[in-house]
């Protein structure tokens, strides 16, 4: 068979083939079964005598076949057609500059808008009025129009330019206020993608500082942040990526006294925190104020994705968190990521898809998930999409709600406050009052072995991540002081320490080996 | 629709400033998404063949055509239409244009007017000559219907400046 290549502008008639097998013979026959093949050809390959058109070129191989015997030309088994249409046009035939009496404009066949738009002044007296004038203004009334900087337009190009999203949506998402709720696993990539895509406004809430165990899966922070606050942290990387955007943060644990005055102010809620009682809050806070809250959690290798209490263009409300779990699990059952474990790239798959959630609620852009419930099984590479209904019994928008404000939400989960026993302190001055005095009291050290390396007060080190596989070297019969950096791991060293083992005898080092060096020994080194 | 972005505005602006006071041509490059929106992503200037006059008349060499066809092919992307430029005359396809014009394309024309005599059409250029106070550079895209007659193509107005 000869194959013969249809051009692009053709394919429209021949189901969008770009090539096509014909029989051998002439390319007369091979016109033919083209043509019968495919009758919507005909009118642009053959004219009304049945000959083909001046303007179409027919190739075998390099040579047109006017050079060989035209229409005649044979066709071989393994030949190769081309049609080319011929490529040419010209401006029209008058000179000068064109003017209403163009003789060329009727024959356009161009929408009356078009015409509408013709030049109706003859053009000496444009270049009497300035054309310099007449250049500037359009472009000071686009300036006005929206509200982009130059650099903000150069940034969203590849926004803008997606057809369907455009200006209209950037525009929505500068305008737009976000807040997401932990800085996490699945915050680092909802806050990094959402402060790049250009949201106006976000706030972001976390009470936790960095620990060097979170930089396996929180891509928003580096070993240099280890032991800051992470909203602080996540401020800075953000500030670094997208200086067109306002951040608010929040360095403090959501809870029921501040949750509607934090959320009163923002238009999308995303949920990335890693707790039952948190989820809940942010659920019926979300639901009293009646914002959305675009919801993910992830738990070793599986994720969850949904879009709750969101209200679609229709004015249907769609359900939220207590449709899908009335109440939580018994305490316990489902374990945290810092007990149960997750695999490091399941939050950025998972807050990806909670990122690109959040825009298409902001945007108006797509279906969102909303009534629907997503699980990505990472460990058998499946997904499956629920449907989910609201409830009649729920009990804050059900028939018959129960609630009405925002409630104690540990006493709810069956959990008591992670942060409600203080810790034993003790600070840098009285550290060394103990060593001065000779004291018998142990000094743990929970930071990294890089870290230990840079400087040290002499301390046994059991990085934090190893503490409770080393407890037993850590006395019960004397004080501990226990340090890292700046008191963030040695704070979660003590908790772990106390709750799984009992310990009562240990004592933070109150700002770390930081403030031991400011205080007592400045001739170390700071880092 | 069909989107010219600022790269591909200064390839074809040069192309026709670089031929004028000739017609230049070449072929359009790109996707076209199932809204018919056409994104141009490059283009290949090709030499006007036109025997003769060419500050009038644009001729696209058949062998060329079929180098584009295969650029096309090579780049995974589709041909999706011409451009040629319309030395000291506005973006409006002329009678010539249309008769050999092929259904579907997307035909770009770019007008080069020189300042002098720019009427107040071209004055609401949106391109900023690469050679203030000499040349106006205005686009307009242009394709058939089904009556063979041709229809204004919206280009999507990303500015820069």
């Amino acid at each position: 068979m000869a194959t013969v290549i249809i051009p692009t502008p053709l394919r429209k008639f021949t189901n969008n083939t770009a090539r096509l097998q014909v029989g051998p013979g002439t390319i007369h026959s091979t016109v033919q079964e083209l043509t019968q093949n495919f009758p919507d050809l005909k009118k642009h390959l053959l004219d009304e005598g049945g000959n083909i058109r001046s303007y179409v070129n027919i190739f075998i191989g390099n040579d047109d076949i006017r050079d060989l015997q035209q229409e005649k030309t044979a066709v071989k088994e393994d030949a190769i057609i081309s049609i080319v249409p011929a490529i040419a046009g010209g401006s029209p035939e008058t000179h000068g500059a064109p003017g209403p009496d163009d003789p060329m404009q009727p024959s356009l066949g161009a929408p009356a808008s078009t015409i509408d738009r013709m030049p109706t002044n003859p053009p000496t007296e444009a270049s009497a009025s300035g054309i310099g004038h007449a250049l500037a203004r359009p472009l000071l009334d686009r300036s006005l129009a929206h509200p982009f900087t130059k650099e903000e337009l150069a940034r969203y190009n590849r926004h803008i330019i997606i057809p369907g999203f455009g200006m209209e949506a950037q525009l929505k998402l500068k305008t737009a206020k976000v807040l997401v709720i932990g800085s996490g696993g699945l915050g680092s990539p909802v806050l990094l993608y959402l402060a790049a895509a250009g949201v106006g406004t976000i706030g972001i809430v976390d009470f936790d500082v960095v620990d060097d165990s979170n930089l396996q899966r929180q891509v928003l922070f580096g070993v240099d942040e280890i032991g800051k606050p992470k909203v602080e942290a996540a401020r800075r990387r953000l500030e670094g990526l997208n200086p067109y955007i306002k951040l608010h943060i929040y360095n403090t644990h959501l809870n029921s006294q501040n949750a509607l005055e934090i959320l009163k102010d923002y238009d999308v809620i995303a949920d990335g925190t890693d707790n039952f009682p948190t989820r809940y809050l942010v659920n019926d806070a979300s639901v009293l104020l009646g914002k959305p809250n675009v919801y993910a959690s992830i738990f070793q290798f599986e994720g969850q994705v949904s879009v709750f209490n969101y209200r679609n263009a229709q004015g249907e409300l769609g359900p939220n968190y207590r449709d899908l779990y009335p109440t939580p699990p018994p305490p316990g059952l489902v374990p945290s990521c810092a007990e149960g474990g997750v695999l490091g790239v399941l939050p950025g798959i998972i807050g990806s898809l909670q990122a690109l959630e959040v825009i298409k609620v902001i945007t108006g852009v797509g279906e969102t998930l909303a009534g629907r419930f997503y699980i990505f099984d990472a460990l058998n590479f499946e997904s499956r999409t629920f449907t989910i209904r609201r409830r009649k019994d729920n009990p804050i928008n059900g028939d018959n709600p129960t609630i009405t404000a925002l409630i104690d939400y540990e006493a709810f989960c069956g959990m008591r406050a992670v942060e409600e026993r203080p810790l034993k302190e003790i600070t840098a001055k009285e550290l060394y009052d103990w060593q001065v005095r000779g004291e018998k009291f142990q000094l743990i050290d929970v930071r990294e072995p890089h870290e230990y390396d840079i400087v040290n007060i002499g301390a046994e080190l059991i990085p934090l991540g190893t503490v409770a596989a080393n407890s037993e070297k850590i006395d019960r019969d004397r004080p501990v002081v226990v340090h890292c950096k700046v008191g963030g791991r040695s704070a979660k060293a003590i908790r772990e320490l106390e709750e799984k083992f009992g310990f009562n005898n240990l004592y933070n080092l109150k700002g770390g080996i930081l403030a031991y060096i400011d205080e007592v020994q400045p001739e170390l080194t700071k880092y | 629709m069909i989107i010219l972005e600022p790269r591909i505005r200064q390839l074809l602006i040069d192309d026709a400033l670089n031929t004028f006071p000739d017609e230049c041509c070449g072929f359009l490059f790109g996707r076209e998404e199932r809204d018919g929106t056409r994104l141009i992503i490059d283009i290949l200037v090709v030499d006007n063949s036109k025997q003769g006059d060419k500050t009038r008349r644009f001729e696209i060499s058949p062998l060329d055509y079929m180098t584009a066809e295969q650029h096309a092919l090579d780049h995974d992307w589709t041909l999706l239409g011409i451009y040629h430029s319309h030395p000291k005359h506005p973006a409006i396809p002329s009678e010539h244009d249309r008769i050999a014009a092929q259904p579907w394309f997307s035909y770009v024309i770019i007008s080069v007017m020189e300042q002098n005599t720019a009427s107040v059409m071209e004055a609401d250029a949106t391109e900023p000559s690469p050679h203030p106070g000499k040349h106006a550079i205005h686009f307009r895209s242009w394709v058939l219907n089904e009556q063979q007659q041709f229809e204004e193509e919206k280009i999507a107005e990303y500015q820069f400046t």
